[in-house]
């Protein structure tokens, strides 16, 4: 093997047992739960974007506020989107994934000390 | 006016200055960063010792490259909000990094892509492939930063002769061959944070001074934008100006707007970045620092674009040298005269600089690394030889730049980078995802995936309007493909991302269901340690 799997970290863990454990498949789904269908929406999301400014010009030229117009909203809250998304990731990830994740680490790295 | 003065109130002796300026400042910095550059994570990955924040504005000064900053300017200001577009999908696409590539790629990489996409594979083939696929983005991209450098002076400096132009290139070319070799990542990415730091500053700086003439009203702005480009000018307002002739164009835009969303996340550069932070928490902090600050860019370069059409005039820009390029150094002198001029151009400068030596590094790293430690040595190469190849391969790939960067002198900037995006999503990010979150995956999906895309990528390319074909314009006598007065072009899109980014996926897809090869354990390990960060490369302490 390389150089890769050796360097750093416990070599004797016994990985398997670790990716069998239920902890691990709790964490495991606790992430896809979250960014499989957050990944999903915002790039359908995105897409609508770009197939509106694309082939629906004179919906996005309508004016809605003086020179302010549909596309511009639309554009900026793709900006807003962007935005809240990481925030909503942020609090997830904190609350839901890394006591977990730390835990398992903890676990693990003593195992083999 | 005289073809020496450049653009007309520009003064070269100061922009020349305070670029000068620029250069000192941060040469010095780069000495201070080397001296702990020793080993090879110190040289490759600043020793992991960056916080998220620093790392966070470090990933915004390689991302705000020439392309968005003056690109992006420029195209708003002429085309109106077309140009709008790409700055949607450049942010937008950090959400792919966030969610699904920042934080496993930190836990289970130790400096380079091929790291992660050949942890669970054969070694050999996988980093291989990885190796080249990262020289072909870092290549295309460097095409792009060097072929603004040229741009840039014939604007800034008032060189018109493409012989001037070359020896500046040269020179720039020199200075990041500097940065890295003295440097390493620590200094290169100290130059990030500096120049990312003056591009923000001064975009706000700029951005405030174009609303308050507006009296902060965004309406009035666009009502200024509109009137002065007179008879055309309601239709900067709505989409459609620059893609929305015909149905051909309308999927070019379409075939654009993929690739920019899934190509970040294949960017290696930007992957590299994930490495110079101690934790996957501080990958994630990263991250989410580079969105705001790249957000929050992106929402000033709006106003600038609209400001420079507003003030300065969609005509006169198009007719100054640099074209496009040069609305956002126009607006500068139309504000603050030759000073702020000044300040702006050596900020662009400094950017083309910062970007082009992350790239450096990056491709230089991807050599050593994965084909010189890996694939020649067979993982038995000893750090210092590994990090002395690394050095070698920055001093040629800087070559190169310099090379391809006269060449490619006057080529559409923001055009290369988008290629870029468009091999980064093709040939990177499908194996990155499969091999992330697929179990089934193996080498043979991931060879098929990276080569695949790659090579469907750029044929494609190849084979573009954008390289030949393209009808001449009756103005300049010039078609607007690179290559003139030949066609052997036959798809019919600029944009290869629509066709070449399912062909990958669907290759990888393919190469592994053919397989009958599946490292269970292997899969087993790289899963929970991309998950949970057990064994994941610690930071290095002075």
């Amino acid at each position: 093997m390389s150089t890769e799997t050796d360097v750093s970290g416990p070599s004797e863990t016994d990985w398997d047992k670790a990716h069998d454990s239920p902890e691990f498949k709790e964490l495991r789904s606790r992430l896809r739960r979250f960014v499989f269908p957050v990944s999903a929406l915002f790039l359908v999301w995105y897409l609508l974007y770009v197939l509106l400014a694309d082939y629906a010009h004179g919906f996005m030229s309508t004016k809605l506020i003086g020179n302010i117009n549909v596309g511009l909203v639309f554009g900026l809250l793709q900006f807003v989107s962007t935005f809240v998304i990481t925030g909503f990731y942020v609090r997830y990830a904190n609350k839901k994934l890394d006591p977990l994740a730390e835990k398992i680490r903890t676990d693990l790295e003593s195992e083999t000390k | 006016m005289t073809l020496a003065a450049g653009v007309e109130g520009s003064s070269p002796a100061l922009n020349i200055t305070i670029f000068g300026l620029f250069v000192v400042i941060t040469l010095f910095v780069v000495f201070r960063a080397s001296r702990n550059t020793k080993t090879a994570s110190d040289y490759y990955a600043a020793g992991r010792a960056f916080t998220g924040p620093q790392n966070g504005v470090a990933i915004a000064g390689d991302y705000l490259s020439a392309a968005s900053f003056l690109g992006i300017a420029g195209a708003i200001a002429i085309y109106g909000y077309d140009g709008f577009l790409y700055s949607i999908g450049f942010l937008v696409a950090w959400l792919v990094a966030l969610l699904l590539v920042a934080e496993l790629l930190r836990n289970t990489g130790k400096f380079t892509m091929g790291d992660v996409l050949a942890f669970r594979m054969k070694q050999r083939p996988v980093r291989a492939a990885a190796a080249t696929s990262t020289l072909a983005v870092s290549f295309f991209y460097l095409l792009a930063q060097m072929a603004g450098a040229g741009g840039l002076v014939a604007l800034l400096l008032g060189i018109e002769s493409k012989t001037g132009q070359a020896f500046i290139i040269v020179i720039v070319g020199i200075i990041m061959i500097a940065y890295v070799l003295i440097g390493g990542m620590k200094g290169t990415t100290w130059v990030q944070i500096i120049k990312a730091a003056l591009l923000i500053v001064g975009a706000l700086a700029m951005t405030l001074w174009v609303l308050g003439m507006y009296g902060f009203n965004l309406s009035a702005l666009l009502q200024g934008a509109v009137d002065k480009a007179g008879k055309a000018g309601e239709a900067l307002l709505g989409p459609g100006n620059q893609y929305g002739k015909t149905g051909t164009t309308k999927l070019d835009f379409f075939s654009l707007g993929i690739a920019l969303v899934l190509g970040t996340a294949g960017l290696p550069h930007v992957l590299m970045r994930f490495y110079t932070v101690p934790t996957a928490k501080e990958a994630r902090r990263s991250v989410v620092w580079a969105i705001g600050l790249i957000g929050v860019f992106y929402l000033f370069t709006l106003v600038l674009g609209y400001g420079a059409g507003a003030l300065v005039g969609a005509d006169k820009i198009k007719a100054a040298p640099g074209g496009v390029n040069s609305a956002a150094p126009l607006l500068a002198l139309e504000l603050g005269g030759p000073v702020l001029l000044g300040l702006i151009a050596a900020i662009a400068f400094a950017t083309i600089l910062a970007v082009v030596a992350g790239l450096t590094i990056t491709a230089s790293a991807s050599f050593a690394h994965d084909v010189y430690a890996n694939v020649i040595k067979k993982g038995k190469a000893s750090p210092a030889s590994e990090v002395k190849v690394a050095r070698i391969t920055a001093l040629v790939i800087g070559a190169v730049a310099i090379l391809g960067g006269i060449l490619a002198n006057g080529q559409n900037i923001a055009f290369l980078v988008a290629l870029a995006f468009a091999v980064a999503a093709s040939a990177n990010l499908p194996t990155i995802l499969y091999s992330l979150f697929w179990k089934r995956f193996n080498t043979q999906g991931a060879l098929w995936s990276i080569y695949g895309g790659l090579i469907v990528c750029v044929l494609l390319i190849v084979f573009s309007p954008a390289v030949s074909g393209k009808p001449v314009d009756a103005k300049t006598g010039k078609s607007a493909s690179m290559i003139q007065g030949v066609d052997f072009h036959w798809f019919p899109l600029d944009n290869p991302g629509i066709v070449s980014i399912p062909v990958a996926f669907f290759l990888g897809w393919l190469g592994t269901v053919l397989s009958k090869e599946h490292n269970q354990k292997k899969y087993a390990e790289m899963e929970v340690r991309s998950l949970t960060g057990t064994g994941a490369e610690k930071a290095v302490s002075h």
